[in-house]
């Protein structure tokens, strides 16, 4: 993290205020895309933290850039900025400059649904995929494909692809798009390394985490205040025990999911943050399946309308624990590497990620 | 945004990667010696005062003191990496425990010189055992109901009534008992409350073993009949006991003793899958592993609060509450993994076993000591509701 880093959280969190406002959730949800929050967003230099300047970026670190996620997650700001920023340190990690423009990009787990044909001059691309995240929104699509030889990627303009809108469960745009023999000339082709490609999967493994922490941070504040609000048999429904029980499991799940993040924060900028980042997932993970039920719980009917905000944080992080690996995913991985590792390595290995 | 994390975990890393491998070799030494077999809970059933008295000539106990009661004058943090470091090889910490983590730290902070002086070097050389003198027949949770008396009389005060539940008073020297000095108060529950140091070899003390449904001779009932106790050996004030006796909570819920219990049992259970691990195995595991990595960045987040001054204590419920859970879920998770047969006894039982045994069979006490589940949830709460 820099020094930019306060700077930065706090003027995030007063867009976030200003702008991330209920109607524009809902909005966004039924397809309007959030100009005003977006602008605003652009012109702070949100989209290019973590670019360095030269490379037309706003400058700061990784972590500068995880922890604004982390507000974005809070407010449950219904942008693809996330989407943007990994695009674009896709891009600068492959030589090209980064854009304040929206952006997005398809998964690397679908690298083989699109293909490269090599044409004259240049290259034919094809493919689809149904999971691209805010492509009709967005004004740059980088795809991640195969050619015969190796893994090539390329930005798209979407007028080019058929889109049919699709959501997840948080009501975020994941859409599905289609590319058929499209001609892109060869300066606009660039090979891509397995590392790089990696890299960028972990660092979209620790946005996730960024914006789960920030949404259970949000959950506790909901319900905590609702328990001191809602009063039933002549007083306040904290002063249950039943009620105390879950408002102390959902706290000790947030508190989890936060010190797993602020480690994360920590870790991004110094050390390698693989394992961490895995570890972070299913943290936040396990921390969300455990907490929204209890939430809802706790709301009541009211929890369960469209009418109130506890449900933009709660269908959120039902969406986002299965993106960017399950717990399940992670966990077979992290427990295969402990077991093969063997008993006696066990305890060195979890002290030396410090 | 704080760095408390950040500055904790670089001091883990560079200042503390001497300490870590000289405690590592010093347990591997003994292992190989055969001074002991890892155990799980090795912090409450693993009494050994030949291994005490080698941490205490290594300066591993009291080892956050002033070197002039004894200490060594590390840091807290210090302090964690040596105790993780035993805990995680289940060896055997029982006897030093109590007086090292709390008694000690309560005479330094409340005692008097005389009292330091005479106490501090004792316990820091490994030699000398405390005891908690809080729970009480008709006084468990409600711990300030409780109702053995002092009564005051020329030069000291005479003690009347009984403790229970007592880890350890049947090897230990001294126990810090929490006694009432004037009268229940309705409003004032916890007022009147006094701690003193009671000798346990004082005339009309009695130590009555009570055994552990596994055989084990744990914990007594302490009896108090008219025991005088001279002035001299009252801690701090008359009447604050209730107050001196909670600041030391945060450090003793907080602790890597909250969720390193039945660690020995997890090293077991990676022996036993790694010939054939499959992917619900890996799955299991790599679960435990994440919950693990994350309690203990936990706790060195509150050993960090506490060496800068502050009491989370909300934080530091919260690691007891995940963290006995994850104990118990450790050997849940090993016996659905590994069918055996869990045994202390059996002469053909695995290491595997053992493990599982020794953590199933003690698992009902980690939910239950230093302050129940239902008793931290409650206090949770209300810290949350407040904020
Ligand atoms: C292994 C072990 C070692 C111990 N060592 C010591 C020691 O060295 N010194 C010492 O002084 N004590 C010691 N204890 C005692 C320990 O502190 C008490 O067991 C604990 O405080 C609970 O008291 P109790 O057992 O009397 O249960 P109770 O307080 O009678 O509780 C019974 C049940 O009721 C629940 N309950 C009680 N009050 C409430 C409430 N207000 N709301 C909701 N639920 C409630 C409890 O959570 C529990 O589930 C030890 C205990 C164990 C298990």
């Amino acid at each position: 993290m820099s020094d930019i880093n306060e700077m930065l959280i706090d003027s995030t969190k007063k867009i976030m205020r200003d702008f991330s406002t209920k109607e524009t959730i809902v909005e966004t949800e039924n397809g309007i895309w959030p100009k005003d929050l977006w602008q605003i967003i652009e012109e702070s230099g949100l989209t290019t933290v973590a670019i360095s300047e030269e490379n037309g970026g706003t400058g700061g670190t990784f972590g500068d850039a995880i922890s604004m996620l982390r507000v974005i997650g809070k407010f449950a700001a219904p942008i693809p900025l996330p989407e943007t920023l990994l695009a674009n340190w896709l891009l600068a990690d492959i030589g090209l400059r980064a854009s304040i423009k929206p952006l997005t990009l398809s998964s690397i787990d679908e690298k083989d649904n699109f293909t490269f044909t090599e044409v004259e001059g240049g290259w034919s691309l094809t493919g689809a995929s149904n999971y691209i995240p805010w492509a009709r929104f967005v004004e740059g699509i980088v795809i991640i494909g195969t050619s015969e030889k190796e893994t090539l990627i390329t930005v798209v303009d979407p007028a080019l692809c058929q889109i049919k809108p699709g959501t997840n469960l948080g009501g975020e745009s994941r859409d599905f798009v289609e590319i058929q023999d499209q001609f892109i000339k060869k300066v606009e082709v660039i090979a891509v390394t397995e590392a790089v490609l990696m890299s960028n999967y972990y660092k979209g493994t620790i946005i996730k985490t960024a914006l789960m922490a920030g949404s259970l941070e949000r959950l506790l504040e909901l319900t905590a205040a609702y328990t001191k609000e809602r009063s039933q048999f002549g007083r306040p429904i904290h002063r249950f025990q039943a009620i105390q029980n879950h408002l102390a499991v959902l706290s000790g799940e947030a508190t989890a999911a936060k010190i797993a993040a602020d480690n994360l924060i920590e870790a991004v900028d110094t050390n390698s943050y693989e394992t961490q980042a895995m570890i972070t997932k299913i943290v936040v993970g396990e921390a969300a399946s455990k907490s929204v039920p209890i939430a809802h719980q706790v709301l009541g009917a009211i929890g369960f309308t469209d009418e109130h905000v506890l449900q933009f944080t709660t269908r959120r992080l039902w969406a986002w624990r299965d993106e960017y690996g399950t717990e399940s995913e992670w966990a077979e991985q992290l427990g295969a590497q402990v077991i093969n590792n063997g008993p006696e390595e066990f305890w060195p290995f979890i002290t030396a990620l410090d | 945004m704080k760095k408390t994390t950040n500055k904790s975990t670089e001091e883990l890393v560079d200042n503390f990667k001497e300490l870590r491998n000289e405690v590592r070799n010093f347990i591997d030494e003994e292992k190989a010696k055969g001074t002991f077999e890892p155990q799980c809970d090795s912090w409450l059933g693993g009494v050994s005062t030949e291994f005490s008295h080698k941490l205490g000539k290594r300066g591993w106990v009291g080892m956050t003191w002033p070197k002039k009661y004894g200490g060594s004058g590390k840091s807290a943090l210090a302090r964690f990496v040596v105790t993780e470091e035993l805990l995680a090889a289940g060896a055997p910490i029982a006897a030093h425990w109590v007086a090292d983590r709390q008694s000690g730290a309560l005479l330094l902070k409340y005692g008097t010189e005389e009292q330091r002086k005479y106490y501090l070097p004792k316990i820091a050389s490994g030699e000398s055992y405390f005891v908690i003198g809080l729970s009480e027949p008709n006084s468990g949770s409600d711990l300030a109901s409780l109702s053995t008396v002092a009564e005051k009389v020329d030069g000291g005060w005479v003690l009347n009534g009984s403790k229970l539940w007592t880890s350890g008073a049947h090897y230990s020297h001294y126990m810090i008992g929490l006694v009432r000095t004037s009268p229940q108060d309705s409003n004032n529950r916890h007022g009147g409350l006094s701690q003193f140091i009671i000798d346990l070899t004082n005339p009309g003390v009695t130590v009555r073993p009570i055994h552990l449904m596994t055989g084990e001779h744990h914990f007594n009932e302490v009896i108090l009949d008219n025991v005088f106790i001279p002035e001299n050996q009252i801690v701090g004030e008359i009447g604050n006991g209730w107050t001196q006796g909670m600041a030391e909570l945060a450090y003793e819920r907080s602790g890597p003793e909250r969720f390193l219990s039945t660690f020995p049992l997890l090293v077991e259970l990676l022996r036993v899958i790694q010939v054939d691990p499959d992917r619900f195995a890996k799955i299991e595991v790599g679960k435990l592993v994440s919950r693990l990595w994350i309690l203990r960045k936990m706790s060195i987040s509150v050993a960090t609060l506490l060496e800068n001054g502050e009491t989370p204590n909300l934080m530091a419920a919260l690691v007891k509450d995940l963290g006995t859970q994850f104990e118990k879920q450790i050997a849940e998770t090993s016996r659905l993994l590994v069918s055996s047969n869990p045994s202390v006894t059996s002469p053909f039982s695995s290491a595997f076993e053992r493990r599982l045994a020794e953590a199933i069979l003690h698992s009902p006490g980690f939910t239950l000591r230093g302050g129940t589940t239902e008793i931290l949830r409650g206090i949770i709460a209300k810290e949350v509701v407040a904020k």
